[in-house]
């Protein structure tokens, strides 16, 4: 105490006390030892389901992937009704997902709205993701099946040629389903995508409209093609999620093992086929749906691994800009 | 400052503990002032403040009936609390063969196999029986009959239009809508359906060749779609105009949906009441082990398709408080809880049966 009296050093002078220098090792230390935790996690999650698919992955090989009869009584096991039906109403969501976020990230992001109203609808975009998922899909039940009932009846009376409407609509099928995974996606996709809007360099548009650029050619020719790599980046992620959302879509798409490309069908999906069979499932029956959670994570890391590259090359031309 | 704050906040939690060990101690002590006339049958340990817990798990049928049964009983024996999840029979089975519960429920018993998995220590003790009903949505058709080859064909996948003749021959007078039927089926692997398909599998060939019996299976309707637990089939229905599906005939009876009448195997048409239900049951002689299934009962008025469920207990517990705690329970279900089950739309157990099941329990040790 009297030390510190005595001598008259600025503070700031100061070299680290033991306390900061220990402080400052321990601090790295964690950072790095739960950085290096989350690799382990990942690893150890995959390791696990991998061992407890082996059985399943020696056994049935390759044909999981391509038989379609999911069987437990016979022990006989295929995927590729979910592996279709995942990737089928993933596609639709993304597609209206992605149209629909975007739209509302550019009027979001540039300035159409006052900056408070900006705020607000921000905010209740992003309020759709805070909705538990059961509600969704009791919301696509009693709500949106019944609404698309009258219209899907139509096309299909109209146009039962046409391979996607080519059955009716009983109640759950790839429509519904595929509409409320577009919801449940649509706040990842609009706040991604706003944040590279909004990240776009000001001095940009600001030279566009110098050289006497209308608003619509600095959207389209400067700042969407600016963020066009965080744009992509939010149509990955909102992918990511929609491969892994499970209650909604156990709840909607019909729970029925075989694929069509009609929407009005039902079908299946991965996420859905493990939570519905995990909790009874015997011995076989555990290792093939280890199999099929093996199967889902590989699909959802060749999307990421695709998306990341794609958006590499994309961003590659921007660089100096950044 | 901090350290003021933090002995304050210390004595503060000191105190709250203080005030929950006397409110805990001064319950039991209450308790045993007034002795409750329902709880002679528990064991005698109102002077020692220790609880009881029992894990049980399965079943999710009975489930409604089961956690009204132990919140009853815990009320009456308030040093035996009973915890049940109900996570599906297949789960039920697999915790109970662990080892992680006490007890275990299953609608479909156990198999040899899982009996010589749990060491052959386990008895599996009837405690409440149910039935399944066809509930569909079809707005117009206040009463529908279906004769077997109707139903078999309708989860078949062979009859797909509510006017096809195999369902109008039975039904003169109904106005039969030409839509198409949806037959709603269990998504997740459960009793019920192990129940619904055994007894198709009981009064149709080609059902017993082709998906056979099993907790889930490949169901061969093409326009068939899943829900998730009994309230989801119900829900399903309840939505889709012209389908069709099996669910427990509690959650028709609470939702008022109406259910199909079926042919049974003496030919007669009964409706899914729970007289016509009893009636099954009566026909079926329980064995030694008291695993019996009605899988397509005689008799002109038993409705065809009903079941028991089972509670799985143990034949020789570790600890003996433990033992004598569930023996306590299911004695107790076994008599004052039969009355419970006809207010929850579960069947109370015959009294030969009851009498049969309450030796069983007596061999708990």
């Amino acid at each position: 105490m009297s030390a510190t009296a005595a001598t008259p050093r600025p503070q700031i002078a100061r070299p680290p006390t033991a306390w900061q220098t220990g402080s400052n090792v321990v601090f790295r230390g964690l950072t790095h030892a739960f950085a290096g935790a989350v690799v382990v996690l990942l690893a150890g999650i995959v390791f696990e389901v991998m061992r407890h698919a082996s059985g399943a992955m020696a056994k049935y090989g390759a044909g999981f992937v391509t038989g379609s009869v999911w069987d437990a009584n016979r022990n006989e096991f295929g995927i590729l009704p979910e592996i279709g039906g995942t990737l089928y109403t993933s596609f639709w969501a993304l597609l209206l997902a992605g149209f629909l976020g975007v739209t509302l990230a550019l009027v979001l992001s540039q300035g159409f709205l006052g900056k408070r109203s900006e705020l607000v609808m921000k905010n209740v975009v992003e309020l759709l993701a805070a909705i538990p998922s059961v509600v969704y899909g009791l919301w696509g039940i009693f709500v949106l099946v019944p609404l698309l009932r009258g219209p899907a009846g139509f096309l299909n009376d109209h146009f039962p040629n046409f391979p996607l409407f080519s059955t009716r609509l009983s109640g759950p099928g790839i429509l519904p389903a595929s509409l409320v995974l577009a919801i449940m996606i649509l706040p990842t996709v609009t706040a991604v995508s706003r944040e590279a809007m909004a990240a776009v360099p000001p001095r940009l548009a600001a030279a566009a409209y110098g050289l006497g650029a209308t608003r619509w050619e600095v959207i389209f020719r400067v700042t969407l093609p600016t963020a066009s790599g965080g744009i992509f980046g939010a149509l990955v992620l909102g992918l990511g999620r929609a491969f892994g959302e499970t209650m909604a879509l156990a709840m909607l798409a019909g729970n029925a093992p075989n694929f069509s490309w009609s929407l009005f069908s039902p079908g299946n999906t991965l996420a859905a086929l493990l939570a519905n069979h995990f909790p009874e499932a015997g011995e076989f029956e555990v290792g093939a749906l280890m199999y099929a959670a093996l199967v889902l994570l590989l699909i959802t890391l060749a999307v990421n691994i695709i998306g990341s590259l794609i958006m590499l090359r994309a961003t590659a031309g921007l660089k100096g800009l950044r | 400052m901090r350290h003021l704050d933090r002995s304050v906040s210390t004595l503060f939690a000191l105190l709250t503990l203080a005030l929950m060990l006397v409110g805990g101690c001064k319950k039991p002590a209450s308790e045993g002032g007034a002795p409750a006339a329902g709880s002679a049958a528990a064991p005698q340990k109102a002077d020692e403040p220790t609880t009881v817990t029992l894990q049980g798990s399965g079943a999710s049928f009975p489930a409604p009936l089961y956690s009204r049964w132990f919140r009853e009983f815990s009320a009456k024996n308030p040093n035996i609390r009973v915890n049940y999840q109900a996570t599906g029979s297949g789960a039920g089975i697999k915790a109970f063969t662990a080892g992680q519960t006490d007890f275990g429920a299953s609608d479909a018993a156990m198999t040899d196999e899982e009996i010589k998995q749990a060491q052959d220590n386990v008895v599996l003790l009837p405690m409440t029986a149910g039935h399944i009903v066809l509930a569909y949505n079809l707005p117009e058709v206040k009463e529908l009959k279906l004769s077997r080859d109707a139903y078999a064909g309708i989860f078949l996948g062979e009859i797909t239009k509510w006017n096809d003749p195999k369902i109008a021959s039975e039904n003169p007078g109904v106005k039969l809508p030409a839509t198409a039927i949806t037959p709603v089926n269990r998504s997740d692997g459960s009793g019920t359906t192990f129940v619904f398909t055994q007894h198709l599998s009981a009064i149709s060939d080609k059902w017993k060749k082709g998906p056979g019996t099993g907790k889930s299976v490949n169901w061969p309707a093409k326009a068939a779609v899943g829900g998730a637990k009994n309230d989801g089939v119900a829900a399903l229905i309840q939505r889709t105009p012209g389908a069709i599906g099996y669910i427990e005939y509690v959650y028709a009876a609470t939702s008022n949906q109406p259910t199909a009448i079926l042919q049974n195997k003496a030919g007669k048409y009964v409706a899914p009441t729970p007289e016509a239900a009893a009636a099954a049951l009566s026909h079926v002689e329980l064995p030694a082990d008291l695993r019996a299934w009605v899988t397509d009962p005689e008799g002109d008025d038993s409705y065809p398709i009903a079941t028991y469920t089972w509670i799985l207990a143990k034949k020789k517990y570790a600890d003996k408080t433990k033992a004598d705690s569930l023996k306590a329970l299911l004695k107790w279900c076994l008599a004052d809880g039969q009355a419970l089950s006809k207010e929850l739309h579960y069947l109370p157990l015959p009294a030969n049966v009851t009498e049969k099941v309450s030796k069983a329990v007596e061999t708990i040790e």
